[in-house]
């Protein structure tokens, strides 16, 4: 039983069963290994391919030795992603694969590995109008603090979480919970937070938010007023009034800035609530699941009666909400009193447009993480160099074949929206810190100049043929291709 | 950290996923809707404290199998207990021989507890544990590598057969095994005693002190094996045919025990390209024609054991 505490063997926390991993080899589940004295994910290594994205989603083997039909040996179908590829950190080593191939002529290199990213974050865009927080409110998981509020964007909440400050800078269960947090957003799963003294929200990235136990289906166009301004000329000379139910901000044409310009005459309407601004009234109900987030049900009891001194008979008048989802048309009979009609030809498309204009409400995740010293190590003897490479665009930079986005200024600082990566591309390590995919392709040529390690390139071919551990994906087809050269043209 | 377990839904929107730790379950039921919804509902609320009731109980499933040894407390432990005892005096074996079938047999019997079902299977990397009720049937395929999942047999089974449980067993997979078999794969009337068969047996098609097979002691590579150091099969090299029909021989014979001892109901064994097959010897039971909707011509007699290169 000595040999068990050596110091090169590891001891898994992933599961209860606990298991001592030797230097090299991997736990009881085949998930969890051992590389260089590290615990790391080990799942199977995934290759992207773009001639399966039309056909079958997924393709669990490609080690059939009917499938070699050749064809693959060119190359240009199959990209080597760095998810399982596992990393040589924290070793001054070359990265685990570094693997040359034929593409449309020109000789493509593609440096695979994973990093390893204690300084990395992600930051959630959640499409909703609804009040999460205060800005730099604390971000809670488990109780723990794991990022905070940031800057709200139109129509959506903005918040960072993660950060080398709370993954290492913490208590040690700050730094877990962190951890797991990124892990699960990361990979697509469910994660509820707190904001102090706010909202309680479960999200999951591509999915609609869950705030406060209430699901988040559309994003309004606009607020019942600004609904007003974009859709006035439409209405103009079709409808004599218009009101645009909302919790927020219930706009009415014919008070409202947009009506006055185009000289829409005035209706003896009135509102119940608090006006704001001509034409734009609070409060006009309680909040609820009904007409544009209130509670009402019938939008008549919004209204009180109209001014005799300037209704008149036969006024057209249009209650709409804020997504379009609600309705009605009325006119007033000879007492002034609203009577519903069905909706005229001419402004069904109004309505229609405003439905059209509410996106769904989604919850967005970015990976964001800067990639350090000795993971460009990895890549060249000249670490400075591939940062300078990748400034001039020279060195594409994708994560899991997604393409990422690079901040500019010094290092390299990438964002990847993770719905574009394949599934449950990230792990993590006890440090604590996230695991995640990254690849650099590009010229062969361009490698030496820049100091790459040439003599560890290997031909595709050889990559393909070992079989072990490996599973075939089908490209997105919304990514571009990864190994597409570049040209002045091509999308960072 | 401990990685909670995870549910869910296979992209087929069919199949229910379950992982946690080294366990995998790949389920499925046919059925009424609801009583399918009941049944991975409770195959779910089952599943996620598996894994820790039996690391709770570890160090016991991980010692060999004795006549004395203690009886574990958890029921899926006393499954695992119950299907390697037959083997105690004939060779060494612990607990963990049966681990993967028993916990599919627990789920699946969660299952066909909370709601009625036509038909469910529960696969634990390849040891399934299988439902079904009369006119019902399952058609399972059979690979002997998994690095090279090309299939070399498969079969049908109904409920007049008596298998409820299929397990495979070889070097080559997730677990040790003492043997050189590519895979056995047993037939038996639950998944645990599959299992823990497909061990035996897998572990017997052997060619002790050969020099193209490497074999290193199991705590070499895994410190807390529970096979301590006894030497497990890291590589095998060329064989000759004639060596490999000797080494199947030796799995042939300890499946026919098996059989004559009805603990198994029929075993295919797979080495370098050669398949045999072994059925139990009554005609009255179906069980000879299980193997024989597989591409290999089975030879009829008493025993029915071929061989052909694949």
């Amino acid at each position: 039983m000595t040999d068990v505490f050596r110091p090169d063997t590891v001891r898994c926390d992933a599961c209860p069963v606990l298991c001592y991993i030797k230097r090299g080899h991997a736990g009881a589940c085949d998930r969890y290994a051992n590389i260089e004295g590290q615990l790391v994910r080990v799942d199977p290594h995934i290759l992207l391919d773009r001639a399966k994205s039309q056909g079958t989603p997924l393709v669990p083997f490609l080690e059939r030795e009917g499938d070699w039909d050749g064809k693959i040996m060119k190359g240009q179908d199959t990209f080597v992603t760095a998810i399982g590829a596992g990393t040589t950190y924290p070793d001054y080593k070359p990265a685990p694969f570094i693997v040359s191939s034929e593409v449309e002529g020109v000789d493509m290199v593609t440096v695979v590995t994973e990093g390893i990213f204690s300084y990395c974050g992600v930051k959630l865009k959640i499409d909703t109008d609804r009040h999460l927080g205060a800005e730099r409110n604390l971000v809670r998981a488990q109780g723990e603090p794991v990022g905070h509020v940031t800057t709200a964007e139109y129509g959506s909440q903005m918040l960072s979480l993660g950060g080398v400050h709370h993954l290492t800078g913490g208590t040690k269960s700050e730094g877990r919970v962190t951890c797991e947090t990124l892990l699960d957003l990361c990979n697509g799963k469910d994660v509820e937070l707190a904001i102090d003294q706010g909202a309680s929200i479960r999200v999951a990235a591509g999915q609609p938010p869950v705030v406060n136990g209430q699901r988040e289906e559309r994003m309004r166009v606009g607020c019942g007023s600004a609904t007003i301004g974009m859709f006035a000329k439409q209405w103009f000379g079709k409808v004599d009034d218009v009101v645009v139910v909302d919790d927020h901000i219930t706009g009415v044409l014919s008070e409202h800035q947009a009506g006055k310009l185009l000289g829409v005459r005035e209706t003896g309407i009135a509102i119940h609530g608090r006006r704001s601004t001509p034409g734009r009234y609070f409060q006009v109900a309680e909040p609820g699941t009904g007409w544009g987030g209130t509670n009402i049900s019938d939008p008549l009891t919004i209204l009180k009666a109209f001014k005799p001194k300037f209704a008149w008979p036969h006024l057209r008048l249009l209650m709409v909400s804020t997504t379009g989802e609600q309705y009605a048309y009325y006119e007033l009979d000879e007492e002034l009193r609203p009577v519903e009609k069905e909706l005229p030809e001419g402004l069904k498309e109004s309505v229609a447009r405003i439905r059209e204009n509410c996106e769904p409400a989604l919850t967005t995740v970015l990976f964001m993480g800067g990639a350090g010293g000795s993971l460009r190590a990895g890549v060249t003897e000249n670490p400075v160099r591939l940062t300078e490479s990748v400034k001039r665009k020279l060195t594409r930079v994708t994560c899991g074949g997604a393409p990422a986005y690079i901040w500019p200024g010094g290092g390299i600082t990438f964002m990847v929206d993770v719905t574009r990566m394949p599934e449950n591309a990230f792990g993590y390590v006890p440090t604590p810190a996230l695991v995640a995919p990254i690849e650099f392709t590009l010229k062969k040529d361009d490698y030496a100049v820049l100091g790459g390690h040439v003599d560890y390139v290997r031909p595709l071919a050889a990559v393909l043929e070992e079989k072990e551990r490996r599973r075939q994906l089908a490209s997105l087809p919304q990514n571009p291709w990864p190994l597409k050269p570049y040209t002045a043209s091509s999308e960072s | 950290m401990r990685e909670p377990a995870l549910i869910r839904m296979l992209p087929d929107g069919r199949r229910l996923h379950l992982h946690d730790g080294p366990i995998d379950l790949i389920i499925e039921a046919n059925g009424p809707k609801q009583n399918v919804a009941a049944a991975y509902e409770a195959a779910a609320r089952r599943f996620v404290s598996i894994l820790d009731q039996l690391c709770a109980e570890l160090p016991l499933l991980r010692s060999q199998a004795r006549k004395n040894s203690p009886l574990p407390g958890g029921p899926i432990a006393r499954r695992m207990f119950a299907a390697v005892a037959p083997y105690s005096d004939l060779c060494f074996i612990t607990p963990m021989a049966a681990v993967a079938g028993a916990v599919a047999e627990d789920v699946l019997e969660v299952m066909t507890c909370a709601a009625t079902l036509d038909r469910a299977y529960v696969n634990n990397g390849g040891d399934i544990a299988l439902h079904f009720v009369p006119q019902r049937s399952y058609r399972v395929g059979m690979i002997e590598r998994p690095d090279h999942p090309s299939l070399f047999g498969s079969l049908e089974l109904s409920a007049s057969d008596f298998v409820r449980g299929i397990a495979t067993s070889g070097w080559r997979g997730r677990s040790f095994s003492l043997g050189i078999a590519d895979a056995v794969t047993v037939l038996a009337e639950n998944a645990a005693a599959a299992d823990a068969a497909a061990t035996v047996i897998a572990n017997a098609v052997n060619l002790p002190d050969h020099p193209a097979i490497t074999r290193v002691p199991a705590r070499q590579i895994a410190p807390d094996s529970d096979l301590g150091d006894l030497l497990v099969t890291r590589d095998v090299g060329p064989l000759t045919p004639s060596e490999t029909r000797s080494a199947l021989a030796k799995g042939v014979e300890m499946a026919e025990l098996l059989i004559a001892k009805k603990l198994i109901n029929s075993a295919a064994l797979c080495l370098e390209g050669q398949t045999s097959v072994v059925v139990i010897p009554s005609p009255s039971r179906r069980a000879r024609d299980l193997f024989s909707s597989s591409k290999h011509n089975t030879i009829q007699g008493s025993l029915l054991c071929n061989s052909a290169n694949t």
